[in-house]
């Protein structure tokens, strides 16, 4: 009787585990941190944890949502809420912020569609891929985890490349959610600007989301609004110019 | 605390339209792909927000209806992060492990270089 509520009542359960999560993690980061690691980069890294138990037990591929009772989970954490909060963070944006930093945000964008393509193709290549439509649609991988299956299927590559393209921008995402915040000083990530660069550099919506929201919530608006603009981008470029260029090479 | 419906159904339009005209962005471009739409989205409810704010529109419910969900976003973020394919991502050959951890390292290390060199403060 308890699990079929839980299931029926799937958004509400999932509030209350999240909130439940959250304030675990702030007790950790208070009490066994001294505050020092933030309690939102504590509460990723459980949502993260979890997701991984998910994932054992029921062998499926949403994490925590793959468990009926937590489905609901997938709908508060889906993309449909996840673009609503992003949108609602815009109403804190200071638009001569936004100005100032704005041609380092483009430069940025740009360079955080070409640098990943590269450094993913070039490792493709070592491993012995050879044919364009493979290397072009893991290159994209490394943009975000949609441009790569867009960027396959525009080209027609094979499902194991397909998977593979995939596997990539994922954990490229969960990558980047883990070390936002231990490198966010080091990589000087501490202002509007930075964050604008940091945004369109690393592309991936949900890695930036994580990444800047464990490392200081005030960054938010700015790292995401420019990484919202990566993965259509990339979607546009990597079949296009970026298959030109591979089959150019 | 009046009208907080209107803040949240502004933030809705504001995303529904945004979504829609990146859709529409990417079917004249030939790809079936959303071109920018949270990004446009973002920019048009910055845009809402001055107008009201030059009006003396922008009530405290508004404000309260906006609210509400960018103070959700790290539980939502956090919910995200509960249902990425985690074991999949650690499952994947060395092949994946390598490009994932080549791009992200070629990335930060951009950030570094970028802040650097674009930062009018040092």
């Amino acid at each position: 009787m308890i699990a079929e509520t839980l299931t029926t009542q799937g958004l509400l359960t999932a509030f209350a585990l999240t909130g439940l999560v959250m304030l675990l993690s702030e007790f950790v980061s208070a009490r066994l941190t001294r505050g020092r690691i933030h309690g939102s980069a504590i509460a990723v890294l459980a949502g993260l944890a979890l997701a991984w138990a998910g994932g054992s037990l029921t062998g499926g591929t949403k994490g925590l949502a793959d468990i009926p009772m937590l489905a609901g989970v997938g709908l508060l954490g889906g993309a449909m809420l996840r673009d609503f909060a992003i949108v609602a963070t815009a109403f804190e944006v200071d638009v001569a912020r936004l100005r100032a930093a704005g041609g380092a945000a483009v430069a940025a964008l740009l360079l955080g569609l070409v640098i990943p393509f590269i450094a993913a193709v070039l490792v493709a290549r070592a491993s012995g891929y050879t044919d364009p439509v493979a290397l072009t649609t893991i290159g994209a991988g490394a943009i975000t985890y949609i441009v790569g299956p867009v960027t396959g299927s525009a080209l027609g590559a094979g499902p194991d490349v397909m998977a593979i393209s995939i596997a990539i921008g994922v954990l490229k995402s969960i990558l980047v959610m883990v070390a936002t915040p231990l490198l966010a000083r080091p990589i000087r990530l501490s202002d509007s600007r930075s964050a604008m660069v940091f945004g369109g550099m690393m592309a991936t919506t949900s890695g930036v989301s994580a990444g800047l929201a464990a490392t200081d919530r005030a960054l938010v608006p700015y790292g995401a609004l420019t990484a919202t603009f990566s993965t259509g981008l990339g979607c546009l470029l990597a079949p296009s110019l970026f298959f030109l260029a591979v089959r150019a090479f | 605390m009046p009208n907080v419906i209107q803040g949240t159904a502004l933030l809705a339009a504001c995303t529904l339209i945004g979504i829609l005209l990146g859709q529409m962005l990417g079917a004249v471009l030939g790809i079936d792909a959303n071109i920018g739409g949270v990004g446009i989205a973002m920019l048009l409810l910055i845009a809402a927000r001055l107008w009201l704010a030059q009006r003396g529109w922008l009530t405290s419910g508004i404000t309260t209806g906006v609210g509400f969900w960018a103070a959700l976003y790290i539980p939502i973020v956090v919910a995200m992060a509960a249902t990425q394919n985690v074991v999949g991502a650690l499952k994947a050959g060395p092949m994946v492990a390598a490009a994932a951890l080549a791009a992200v390292a070629a990335c930060f290390a951009m950030v570094a270089l970028i802040s650097r060199l674009s930062s009018p403060n040092t």
